[in-house]
């Protein structure tokens, strides 16, 4: 059992060599950040989010900071509104019946939610990674290809921008020679990282992660945290997970999220604690904090 | 039941309802052999049809088959033949299919994709359930009113055109509701990674969902087609004619709007005449007609199969 | 924060915008097309159904049969014909075809099942003239003279009985849809306190799957009211017809009156309200399988709140 009281150590895999992203492909998003930007500066900031099914509210006054260049872990018990946040910063809540949010997020100083913004350019930039993988029923090269050529790729660089993908989510050596094969006869843990590859083909700045291995055995999961371990020189990355350990092991800050009753018996998720994930989890404030990571509560 | 209160007693009852039991089974023998009969019945009627067909058409399946498969009609009873029939119902299936096609697929892409439950969502969703269940021979009233009369200076009259364009409005119902269950099928998770990595509604739609769906949408288009061809009453409505009629000059692109007929009509025609020859060339224009019937539903059934799991 | 974007930079391509406004109205479109196939259909036969309606003499309705082009409207010969056909249809279809559905839901092993289910599909697709001709070559001549010696050649009941073979697919895979809907659970605890399969299967699993079996006899019944060349070849009377409650004889229904006004509409000579009949019995059909129609989806959402 892992003794969570143990600081972080060797995150970031040293050995890891970043490939070089050509200038035309690295064109598709203007502020990628290839120059000295502050690691610390914010990609999201949220201010007295609220998420409401129709009457049912089903997070409230969430605020916080996700930060450039960082892995921001989400914890909890199930139902606390954890998956449904994320979602908001991508806006997927939008395809949901009866959805909708109140509050604000800022994303690099605009308003999501502003109806001027399109929602179909916002996933684009802030990318996803789903708890069941879940390609297209198509071939590798045509999974990774996709979003690229909806968002304007021209033909020539795709072949370029899939073995890129690839590299950068480490399945590249496994599948160079079978890319035009089914997505489907990748193992699980593949499957994964495939999906993880077509996220970023889209040249994103932020990658969500909702608790991307939970359907994956602890081989595949240790490669994947090894990939996001990886990822965030470029990307910024939030993840939702049940797994504390997982938190703890990949994170360098913790929001912890927790569920309440409220007079009328509906469960209303809320935001208890945030902070660097290291304090979190060695000197919680918040005594429900630390009921949930010494595992005294579910 | 006795009340139980011993493991001896336990064990005793039981052995002793069991051996009740083992020589009591007669109703459910009965039952169970009663429903065999049933499901034989039902089954093996197809059979029978065919056998009876084939024999009361003997004289002109085994005899006159080719000449009966590409002349046209004849008063006289040997000499007839259901080519015009054949290419009638051709070409009305394709008039049928280009029509309901396009739109049923469309409207299950409304309802699926883009409705959102919306109050005309609904009303659409009810109103095809409740034509689904109209009678062909009220579509042939919709085919003579509008389609012949009405929209006259576009169908020409009574043409394939018209009957093609009532035979879509019919099987239109069948093509939307078999293609909303071929889109519901499709997993939200496909869905979810489409929209994730930034794409329109319109490019998850028919890039990624419509063709997952696509093998059971093709393959209630061909349930449409069988139907479509079998079809008589709204055609009789419609002006196809039942006896005799001509193509005179007209090249395969005119007789689309002129005259024509069908081959179920054919047989409608057939059995009203009196006397044994006219007799079988009714069974053998059924036999025709089933065969091509069965091949057609056969193939649907065929694909089904297939497209069981892509990829 | 050190990188700012503005709301112009979150912006889809206006190709690809355009492109999914416009998806969206062709998608609207086509739905209501299929509601103005409805209007359609309704505007027709209500515009003239109504001159007729407005036009006809009561008398007229109520004459000694059905003679359009003398001007007389009998409606209860054609009523009567059509629920007697209807009638022997669901008596021949009701039984075999419940009873294909039951065996195929609860005994049948999968390899039956996989060869009797398209089987089922394919007799679903016969088309119905060659259930008439059927009926005039076999049914009558080869089975029923032999049983009935003042049987007309063609009659009511032959004709019933082609319908029921019509109708025995629909039933069959209705009522196997109902079965399979029943869960699993109360067969089980059926067979766990210890009855045996005949019992589960009547006293358990019918009662549950009462609602969808109803609506299976409903919706055949109302596509046995609705077939047309069944009966217009095998019960003749279709252009004319004497009230008559005999199965042996003749009758037109009011399809096949349909059908033989149809075809004679190219000499609509005599009466004038003749071909306006045709519009209102239409209008009649429709009332009646749409009432059925209604009926029987009020049923099946009635029972089905109590389970």
């Amino acid at each position: 059992m892992v003794n969570v009281n143990e600081p972080i150590a060797g995150r970031r895999a040293e050995s890891f060599v970043s490939v070089p992203i050509s200038d035309d492909v690295a064109a598709m998003n203007t502020e990628h950040a290839t120059d000295q930007q502050s690691p610390h500066d914010a990609v999201f900031a949220v201010e007295d989010l609220e998420v409401y099914y129709g009457e049912f509210r089903a997070l409230k006054d969430v605020s916080l900071d996700i930060n450039m260049h960082e892995v921001t872990a989400f914890i909890g018990p199930s139902g606390c509104g954890k998956s449904t946040f994320l979602r908001c910063f991508n806006r997927m809540n939008d395809l949901i019946e009866g959805a909708r949010v109140e509050g604000r997020i800022d994303y690099h100083g605009v308003d999501l939610y502003d109806e001027r913004v399109d929602p179909v350019e916002v996933r684009r930039r802030v990318g996803m990674v789903f708890q069941k993988p879940n390609p297209f029923p198509k071939s590798i090269y045509d999974n990774i290809a996709y979003g690229p050529k909806l968002a304007g790729a021209k033909k020539g660089d795709l072949d370029d921008i899939v073995e890129r993908s690839l590299q950068r989510a480490a399945l590249w050596d496994e599948v160079k020679d079978r890319l035009k094969s089914s997505a489907y006869g990748l193992s699980g843990g593949q499957q994964q990282r495939l999906c993880i590859a077509r996220a970023i083909a889209v040249q994103p700045d932020v990658v969500l992660m909702d608790e991307p291995c939970s359907a994956l055995d602890p081989i595949a999961t240790g490669r994947i945290e090894e990939l996001i371990g990886e990822l965030t020189s470029d990307y910024t990355i939030v993840i939702v997970t049940h797994n504390m350990q997982q938190a703890a092991r990949v994170s360098d800050r913790t929001a912890f999220f927790s569920v309440q009753l409220n007079d009328e018996g509906m469960r209303t998720g809320e935001l208890i604690e945030v902070g660097e994930t290291r304090a979190i989890f060695t000197n919680p404030a918040d005594s429900r904090t630390e009921a949930y990571i010494t595992g005294k509560v579910g | 039941m006795a009340v139980v209160t011993t493991p001896g007693q336990v064990a005793r009852t039981t052995a002793a309802d069991l051996e009740k039991r083992a020589g009591a089974d007669v109703a459910g023998a009965v039952f169970k052999w009663t429903l065999i009969g049933a499901t034989t019945f039902a089954t093996a009627f197809l059979g029978v049809l065919l056998l009876v067909m084939v024999v009361d058409g003997w004289s002109v399946l085994s005899g006159s088959l080719g000449h009966f498969l590409t002349h046209g009609f004849s008063q006289s009873a040997d000499n007839t033949g259901v080519w015009q029939g054949i290419l009638g119902s051709l070409q009305i299936a394709l008039v049928t299919l280009v029509l309901a096609v396009p739109i049923g697929v469309a409207t299950a892409i409304y309802l699926v994709e883009y409705s959102g439950g919306s109050r005309f969502a609904r009303l659409v969703e009810l109103n095809v359930r409740n034509l689904a269940g109209v009678p062909s021979i009220v579509y042939g009233l919709l085919g003579l009113a509008v389609f012949v009369q009405t929209l006259e200076n576009f169908t020409q009259g009574r043409t394939v055109v018209a009957g093609g364009m009532t035979l879509a409005a019919m099987v239109l119902p069948i093509v939307v509701i078999t293609s909303v269950e071929a889109l519901k099928a499709v997993p939200q998770e496909l869905r979810e990674a489409a929209y994730g990595v930034g794409a329109t509604k319109w490019e998850v739609v028919s890039k990624q969902v419509v063709p997952a769906g696509a093998s059971t949408i093709l393959t209630g288009t061909v349930l449409a087609l069988a139907r479509a061809l079998g079809e008589a009453a709204p055609l009789i409505l419609v002006g196809a004619a039942t006896g005799f009629i001509s193509f005179g000059d007209a090249n395969w692109l005119e007789t689309f709007t002129g005259p024509f007929t069908a081959l179920p009509v054919l047989i409608f025609n057939f059995a009203r005449q009196p006397g044994e020859e006219w007799a079988a060339n009714a069974a053998a224009a059924s036999v025709v007609i089933l065969v091509v019937v069965l091949m057609v539903n056969g193939f649907a059934i065929y694909l089904r199969n297939r497209f069981e799991k892509k990829w | 924060m050190t990188t700012t974007l503005s709301i112009d930079e979150l912006q889809t391509a206006r190709g690809r915008r355009a492109r999914a406004s416009a998806a969206r109205w062709v998608f609207l479109s086509a739905a209501a097309v299929t509601v103005l196939v409805s209007l359609l259909i309704i505007w027709t036969i209500a515009s003239e159904a109504w001159s007729f309606a407005s036009e006809v003499a009561r008398d007229q309705l109520f004459a000694i049969g059905w003679y359009p082009r003398r001007g007389l409207f009998d409606l209860s010969t054609l009523l009567v014909n059509s629920a007697q056909i209807s009638a022997v249809a669901m008596i021949v279809a009701i039984p075999s075809g419940l009873g294909a559905a039951i065996y195929l839901a609860e005994y049948a092993q999968p390899r039956v099942r996989r060869v009797m289910k398209p089987t089922l599909e394919l007799l679903a697709s016969v088309p119905s003239v060659v259930l008439g001709v059927f009926a005039i070559s076999f049914i009558t001549p080869s089975l029923l003279s032999n049983f009935f010696d003042d049987i007309n050649f063609f009659n009511k009941l032959a004709a019933g009985i082609a319908v029921g073979l019509l109708v025995i697919p629909l039933i069959a895979s209705i009522s196997e849809d109902a079965l399979r809907a029943v869960p699993n659970s109360l067969r089980e605890a059926s067979s766990g306190l210890g009855a045996r399969k005949v019992t589960t299967t009547i006293r358990v699993v019918l009662p549950a799957a009462l609602s969808g079996l109803m609506a299976a006899a409903i919706v055949g019944f109302s596509r046995a009211i609705g077939e047309t060349m069944v009966v217009t070849i095998a019960s003749g009377g279709g252009d004319t017809s004497l009230f008559n409650t005999s199965l042996f004889e003749s009758g037109g229904t009011i399809t096949s009156a349909m059908a033989s006004l149809g075809l004679g509409t190219d000499q609509v000579a005599g009466n004038d309200l003749a071909f306006q009949s045709l519009y209102f019995l239409g209008a009649l059909l429709f009332l009646i399988t749409l009432g059925l129609n209604l009926i029987g989806n009020a049923i099946v959402n009635r029972l089905r709140e109590k389970y």
